[in-house]
């Protein structure tokens, strides 16, 4: 049983959906983040995905893109990423990493040398948004024999015809995108959100989670009703924006991050009652 | 002859899209259905005469092909070696080869029952031909263009507005094309139920290399037969611009399996190739990655995060290239060579003056290229130039350059 699906069985035990924290590596610099990171577990994140900055995010809105244009003139680097994962695992056996990004950075890294690098940090499963099915055999499949979990997002256009091939090799849970669109847009309909995760439900036991387009308590309380968790990013990369003074972190940034991810906290508790 | 040999260079994608190592699908599963759809009705129109019949039409009457193949007769004579020969793309209906691919792409959109068209552009070639077959066919349509080119592009810029076309400019990156590209990605994941990507170049997930290069294989198709008709044989070399390459692979298709022709390919060498994020010559000076659904030759720092570059001509300043592109490169069969922006603008009024032909910059490094291999062949050889575009777009920067305005 890896730490993703320990904590999600957890969750489900205490009646509650999994807060999932998206927070970009490096933003805006590599001390501010280790702390971010760090202070995450104890506000109440039971999950976090790691961005890996990548100068092209395509499937990114402008807050993400923004945080990894910031953590990338910081100075990240894949390996500073890993690096990070490290330092958090000296401190925190059981919060569960998930690496977020782009497959251009780990190709250029060397699929196998990442792997084992990531094995090596503590990483415990990789989310590479522009590796769809059809492109298995690049890293998904050396990643789940190495250990690691892999997953996979299914979006609005994935039909029951397709989403089988989609749910193959996946594992650890299920990232629901919750509409057609790009991270921090808007959700239109949370009815249709919690329709499709029921669809993806007769497919799969995985857990499902719900991301892009949550911003608020509110909202991870209402998509929480339906989903095994709640992903958030953009309003949390956006806290650590609101905070910076001429791009540099203040004794605000971490608290901003901190108090935001225990207000999500109390949404997610309150999903189930 | 069409040749499907086992050894063949032509054969390429495989069924996964692949040429060798390069080109795929590396897309955000939203994208994926559709990419699949497009393929199925990409497969299907192919071989539907109808279809095929409507573009031939379009081609001959709308556009005005074939395009001429012209003998440069003062160039070759400055030159002093091999004839040098113009396929006159810059003479089809808005201005350069990308409205070749423009057609072939719009019927497919109807086809589909899409009702909103994007693009991204460069120089605003393909946004102008873009803009024109929307404007054909009735569909809206937005054209994603850098800022930077947005304001060295102008001219380009009024037409597609005058065409009916609403351009976004682009402020993320270096405001070029590889910005205007991830905006278009953005906007095509956001819309894609009811909207078309009509891609401008030979890149992209799987079908569009493989689907802009048949469009733009008129372009050889053509050049072989004009050329058999005026010399009786086979031309002795070929030269094309690459910047994502869409008129290379178009001129360069149909003689892949010609061993006897050589093909050339200009990059752009911006301020040089030893200047760091100073060219956008991929194939030159980058290697393997994977960007914007394929994999490909790419201007990369070590860490695999994307370059910018830089070249005088928006249409090439592009940190990618055509995976075909990085398959002929590898396999040697295309000769891959940077020119200098210094080499494409005097090329490009050594052009002017000579032949009375202002060519588009990116036309201009293809020529710039011509000029060096040219004076190396025999009198009684001759070698062809794509010329994919026209150079009134360019007046403006160029005339800037030189000091003219």
């Amino acid at each position: 049983m890896s730490r993703i699906d320990k904590r999600f069985a957890e969750c489900k035990a205490a009646g509650r959906p999994a807060l999932v924290t998206y927070v970009m590596a490096g933003d805006p610099d590599l001390a501010t983040s280790q702390a971010i990171m760090e202070a995450l577990p104890q506000a109440g994140s039971d999950i976090i995905e790691f961005g890996m900055p990548f100068s092209d995010p395509m499937a990114d809105g402008v807050a993400i893109q923004l945080g990894g244009q910031r953590a990338l003139a910081g100075g990240m680097t894949l390996r500073g990423v890993l690096g990070m994962v490290e330092d958090f695992r000296r401190k925190d056996e059981t919060t569960p990493i998930v690496l977020m990004g782009y497959y251009n950075p780990i190709y250029s890294f060397g699929v196998d040398q990442f792997i084992a690098a990531a094995l090596y940090a503590g990483v415990d499963g990789l989310i590479v948004v522009d590796l769809p099915p059809e492109e298995d055999e690049e890293l998904c499949i050396p990643a789940l024999k190495a250990g690691l979990n892999f997953i996979r997002l299914t979006t609005p256009t994935t039909d029951d015809k397709r989403l089988p091939a989609v749910l193959k090799n996946t594992s650890g849970f299920v990232y629901y995108v919750s509409m057609n669109g790009v991270t921090g847009a808007v959700i239109k309909s949370r009815g249709a959100v919690g329709e499709a995760v029921e669809r993806i439900k007769t497919h799969t036991d995985l857990p499902v989670a719900v991301g892009f387009g949550i911003k608020t308590a509110e909202d991870a309380a209402e998509i929480g009703k339906h989903a095994d968790g709640i992903v958030v990013g953009t309003v949390l990369v956006d806290a650590v924006a609101m905070t910076l003074v001429d791009g540099k972190p203040t004794d605000r940034t971490v608290a901003a991050v901190r108090d935001l991810v225990a207000e999500l906290a109390s949404g997610v508790k309150r999903a189930r009652g | 002859m069409d040749t499907t040999g086992i050894n063949s260079l032509r054969n390429g994608p495989d069924e996964e899209g692949r040429f060798g190592i390069y080109g795929g699908r590396f897309v955000a599963e939203t994208l994926m259905p559709l990419v699949l759809d497009l393929e199925r009705e990409y497969r299907a129109a192919k071989v539907d005469p109808e279809y095929l019949g409507e573009l031939k039409s379009l081609n001959m009457h709308y556009t005005g092909r074939p395009s001429p193949l012209y003998f440069a007769e003062r160039l070759t004579q400055h030159l002093g070696g091999a004839k040098v020969w113009f396929k006159r793309e810059e003479l089809n209906h808005t201005g350069s080869h990308k409205i070749n691919n423009c057609l072939g792409q719009i019927l497919l959109a109807k086809r589909m029952g899409k009702t909103r068209v994007i693009a991204e552009t460069g120089a605003g070639q393909h946004g102008v031909a873009t803009a024109t077959v929307c404007a054909k066919f009735d569909l809206p349509c937005v054209i994603f263009m850098g800022a930077t080119d947005v304001e060295r592009q102008m001219p380009n810029v009024l037409r597609m507005k005058m065409l009916g076309a609403e351009v976004r400019p682009v402020t993320a990156g270096a405001g070029t094309l590889k910005d205007a590209m991830n905006e278009a990605l953005r906007d095509w994941v956001t819309n894609v139920d009811s909207t078309y990507y009509l891609i401008g170049t030979a890149a992209g997930p799987h079908p569009y290399p493989e689907m802009v290069r048949d469009f733009q294989s008129v372009i050889g198709t053509e050049l072989k037969e004009q050329f058999q008709a005026a010399e009786g044989k086979l031309p002795d070399a070929v030269v094309a611009c690459v910047g994502g390459g869409s008129n290379a692979i178009g001129t360069f298709h149909a003689f892949l399996d010609d061993p006897s022709v050589k093909i050339y390919g200009a990059e752009a060498g911006g301020h040089g190739v030893d200047v760091e994020n100073g060219h956008a010559a991929s194939m030159t000076g980058g290697r393997p990655g994977v960007l914007h659904g394929n994999r490909t030759y790419l201007l990369q720092d070590k860490d695999g995060q994307i370059i910018e570059g830089h070249s005088i001509s928006a249409g090439l300043d592009y940190p990618g290239v055509g995976p075909e592109h990085s398959f002929l490169h590898d396999s040697k069969r295309v000769t891959y060579a940077p020119i200098t922006d210094t080499e494409a603008l005097e090329a490009f009024q050594l052009c002017t003056r000579m032949e009375g032909i202002i060519p588009a910059l990116e036309s201009a490094h293809g020529l710039a290229q011509l000029m060096k291999i040219a004076p190396t062949m025999g009198k009684d050889q001759s070698i062809v130039l794509c010329l994919s575009g026209r150079g009134d777009k360019d007046v403006e920067s160029v005339g800037k350059y030189l000091g003219l305005l």
